[in-house]
């Protein structure tokens, strides 16, 4: 074939489109839906008692303040981000009073959301960490394995989630931890399990504290609903606090997009707490190196805002009202559909509705059930049966009653 | 808690407590230094009240201070309390694309309408470049990329961490300080047939060094005659001569040419949006579903790399590039910058001259955009620093954007002091 023909033919005319991504596409599809009574229970992001995004007062203030400062420039941040976030992010997680931070043992650098603080994490890990293999819980969100796996590490599961009791398989989670080889590094979500909403007791976190320890597994947490789960920010971060005050090393992905409602301005950021200061320097110096061929830093916008948040004792004490306000409206929201629930005499055990904590709860229900509730009700979520409390609202709860009980009662 | 003191000295030993009491990063090296990025440190901390920097390429006034736009600062104005913070899709913002793929493939072009290009915002040129390559990995596995010598450092390392072989072509020619056009034809012949090019759309980085017309016309037919894939990086479009249409010359000639090409392009400067990650990834396909199906693959590979990518930066694109009136803004302000440039280059040739310097300074007019190769050694580089205070890439890459009526005669006499004895 002569070469002079090629330019006109496609180097990629075989790639085939890929599939829909399982949790957004949840989203594309409602787009398309015609019905004026459908409900997106999909993706989580916050919606308000009308249905409607929030845009947090403290984040409008913030704003003003930005714009309106001619000082500020657009110019490149660091690699590493905006140093006062940086710092700000390690003290909201780790505390303000956390020897580890006091003793410089902790490094933070800005990253695109949890997803780039997850994944620049997973790439340090594969190329300077000793064991390639990360422990994920089963289920966990859908794009866990994705970060994971192109960052080069190789991915196995542990028990989580027990659908007989709608809670956890603890037994199971510490057999298989227990099993890991030793080093192996295993995902923890901080609180506000996604999909399922269960969240291990403050004693039975110690007891994996204590094995994981015990086996030198290394801990990487995820912390994508601090303070957005209990109302509280201190009693989110309680699991990560109890492994970094044992002294021991562990990494952490932050993320602001629920917490502070900046979802599409990718404000996150990845800690990295090591045994000493010098150690720390030298991870943060690699993770440079991760960083700048992936897009040389991080966008300034949306950590600038949390910044000015944070560094404001009056903005961050508003910032945490409104922060219960939002964990306080999912959490009548459970109430509601639970009592909408027992009231219709729907068929089943529903209390994992209240006992689930965070934006999520993992209903139960099982593919075939959910299809129902889409053709029928057109209401969408993802085909494991999750849905986003945070989309529902005392008005529509009613018809996602009717829909569940129908499912239940009519499909298997 | 679980060690009885007894065990501890031989569990400590086999390794399986070393968490307890040693660091599993001991054995992490410290990183070199980003050799771009490190300049700017360096020139951060040093107390001299002369100091200059003409190291990393962000635009700076007259008076070496960074820029807002005018356009910029009523575009955020406009947003600021407007809209809410959804997530982006996966592609990112579809109004900031398809300006965006207008400004690069024009205002009319047939590609644009037939629906032809798969595009996705990128985070600035650096993540459409690093989007690419791995989609190229990925997509094209037995593939490599031939890069220009020298290029802009990171690239090698984008391509790299992507897990795609690299080779070089050559492109700067020492002795004119110009292209070495016959070499590189050489090896774009020699090269398989069907090879991946990263070529720089206009204002070559750090060279400064761009082909004329005539040679990108040779240049692409060469391609035809090869089946080579063309990789365009365009970081200054606007910025190099001041008007966008003519810096995206070279492009335009490659699709005259039928060329399916990819292209990386970035508003970090000729919108000044540098900190607000602002680019776009787009590849031109055979038709409409090849370019469904393109786009889809490149958001798998966005999604575990960052989900979906920034809204505020597209906005403010899209609010510029979709009013006619801001956008008129835009287009003087980018003449605005790249004029300032050009005149530095003048008047930093003119000085080196009236001096009386021995050597030839006439490729710093001849050279194009923010950087000028000005031929300087390491040494002498150094010696600029050391003695004068004046930061820029040991390469001898100076940063025009960086020099200002109020620094260039100091600047011309130190590069004399360094150069009059070579």
């Amino acid at each position: 074939m002569s070469a002079s023909s090629d330019h006109a033919n496609s180097v990629f005319a075989s790639v085939v489109q890929a599939p829909e991504d399982p949790i957004l596409g949840v989203t594309v599809a409602y787009n398309k839906d015609p019905s004026p009574d459908k409900l997106n229970l999909g993706v989580g992001a916050y919606r308000t008692e009308e249905g409607k995004p929030l845009v947090l007062k403290v984040v409008r203030k913030a704003e003003q303040l930005l714009v309106n400062d001619p000082s500020r420039v657009k110019e490149y941040l660091p690699i590493t981000g905006l140093a006062d976030f940086n710092k700000l992010s390690a003290k909201l997680i780790f505390g303000a009073d956390s020897l580890a931070i006091q003793e410089n043992r902790v490094t933070t650098v800005q990253c695109l959301s949890g997803t780039g603080s997850l994944r620049v994490g997973a790439e340090f890990l594969a190329r300077h960490y000793h064991e390639r293999t990360i422990y994920i819980p089963q289920p966990t969100w859908g794009n866990h394995p994705k970060v994971f796996t192109l960052a080069g590490l190789s991915v196995k599961t542990y028990r989580y989630y027990s659908p007989n009791t709608r809670g956890l398989d603890f037994q199971g989670l510490l057999e298989d931890l227990g099993s890991a080889p030793a080093g192996a590094i295993v995902l923890l979500h901080a609180c506000a399990h996604n999909p399922t909403g269960v969240d291990p007791t403050s004693d039975q976190w110690e007891q994996i504290r204590q094995l994981m320890r015990s086996k030198g597994l290394l801990p990487f947490f995820d912390s994508a609903y601090q303070g957005f789960a209990s109302g509280s920010l201190d009693a989110d971060a309680a699991s990560v606090r109890m492994f970094v005050a044992d002294g021991g090393e562990c990494l952490a992905a932050q993320s602001y997009a629920k917490n502070m409602g900046l979802y599409g301005e990718r404000v996150g950021a990845l800690s990295i707490v090591c045994k000493t200061a010098e150690v720390a320097s030298r991870v943060e110096s690699q993770l440079k190196l991760v960083i700048r061929p992936m897009y040389s830093n991080p966008p300034i916008h949306g950590a600038s805002i949390v910044a000015t948040v944070l560094k404001d004792r009056d903005l961050y004490n508003e910032w945490t009202v409104e922060l219960k306000a939002m964990a306080d409206r999912i959490i009548s929201m459970r109430k509601q559909l639970f009592d909408a629930l027992q009231a219709r005499g729907t068929p089943g055990d529903w209390s994992h509705i209240l006992k689930q904590i965070g934006m999520f709860t993992f209903t139960g229900l099982n593919a075939n059930q959910v299809a129902f509730m889409t053709k029928e009700y057109h209401i969408y979520m993802t085909s494991d049966g999750r849905i986003s409390m945070a989309g529902l609202s005392s008005r529509t709860v009613p018809n996602l009653t009717e829909a569940i009980h129908a499912a239940v009662s009519s499909v298997a | 808690m679980l060690l009885r003191n007894g065990c501890a000295g031989r569990i400590l030993k086999s390794g399986l407590f070393r968490s307890m009491s040693t660091s599993w990063w001991k054995h992490v090296e410290p990183a070199p230094k980003d050799p771009i990025l490190g300049v700017t440190e360096a020139f951060l901390a040093d107390p001299s009240p002369d100091k200059v920097n003409v190291g990393v390429g962000a635009y700076r006034d007259d008076n070496g201070k960074p820029v807002v736009l005018e356009c910029v600062r009523e575009a955020e104005r406009r947003i600021a309390g407007n809209l809410n913070m959804e997530y982006l899709p996966m592609g990112g913002s579809i109004k900031m694309i398809e300006e965006t793929l207008k400004l690069a493939y024009g205002e009319n072009s047939d590609l644009i309408k037939e629906k032809h290009i798969a595009a996705v915002q990128a985070l600035s040129g650096t993540g459409a470049c690093r989007l690419f390559a791995d989609f190229q990995k990925r997509f094209s596995p037995d593939s490599q990329i031939y890069i220009p010598v020298p290029t802009w450092a990171n690239h090698h390392n984008l391509w790299r961490d992507a897990h795609v072989p690299q080779n070089t072509f050559h492109y700067y020619h020492p002795e004119s300080r110009g292209l070495d056009f016959a070499s590189m034809m050489e090896d774009i012949k020699n090269a398989p047939n069907g090879s991946f090019f990263l070529l720089h759309a206009c204002a070559h980085n750090p060279t400064g060094v761009d082909p004329t017309e005539e040679q990108w016309r040779e240049i692409s037919h060469q391609f035809k005659v090869k089946g080579h894939f063309a990789f365009f990086d365009m970081a200054y479009q606007g910025f190099a001569s001041g008007d966008p249409e003519r810096d995206a010359k070279s492009i335009r000639i490659f699709l005259e040419d039928g060329h399916l090409i990819g292209c990386a392009q970035s508003y970090a400067k000729n919108m000044g949006l540098y900190g607000q990650r602002v680019g776009c990834l787009s590849v031109i396909c055979e038709d409409e579903k090849q370019a469904v199906a393109v786009k889809s693959q490149l958001q798998q590979l966005a999604r575990p790399m960052y989900s979906n990518p920034p809204v505020h930066g597209a906005l403010v694109v899209s609010t510029i590039l979709g009013d006619p009136e801001l956008k008129k803004l835009w287009l003087t302000e980018v003449k605005g910058m790249a004029d300032r440039i050009i005149g530095m280059r003048s008047a930093l040739r003119e000085n080196l001259e009236k001096l009386g310097s021995p050597l030839s300074w006439e490729h710093i007019t001849k050279q194009i955009g923010m950087f000028c190769y000005s031929g300087m050694t390491p040494e002498q580089v150094d010696r600029l620093t050391n003695e004068y205070h004046i930061y820029m890439t040991r390469n001898g890459r100076i940063s025009m954007a960086g020099v200002t009526t109020g620094n260039v005669g100091f600047l011309a006499n130190a590069i004399h002091e360094v150069t009059k004895s070579a």
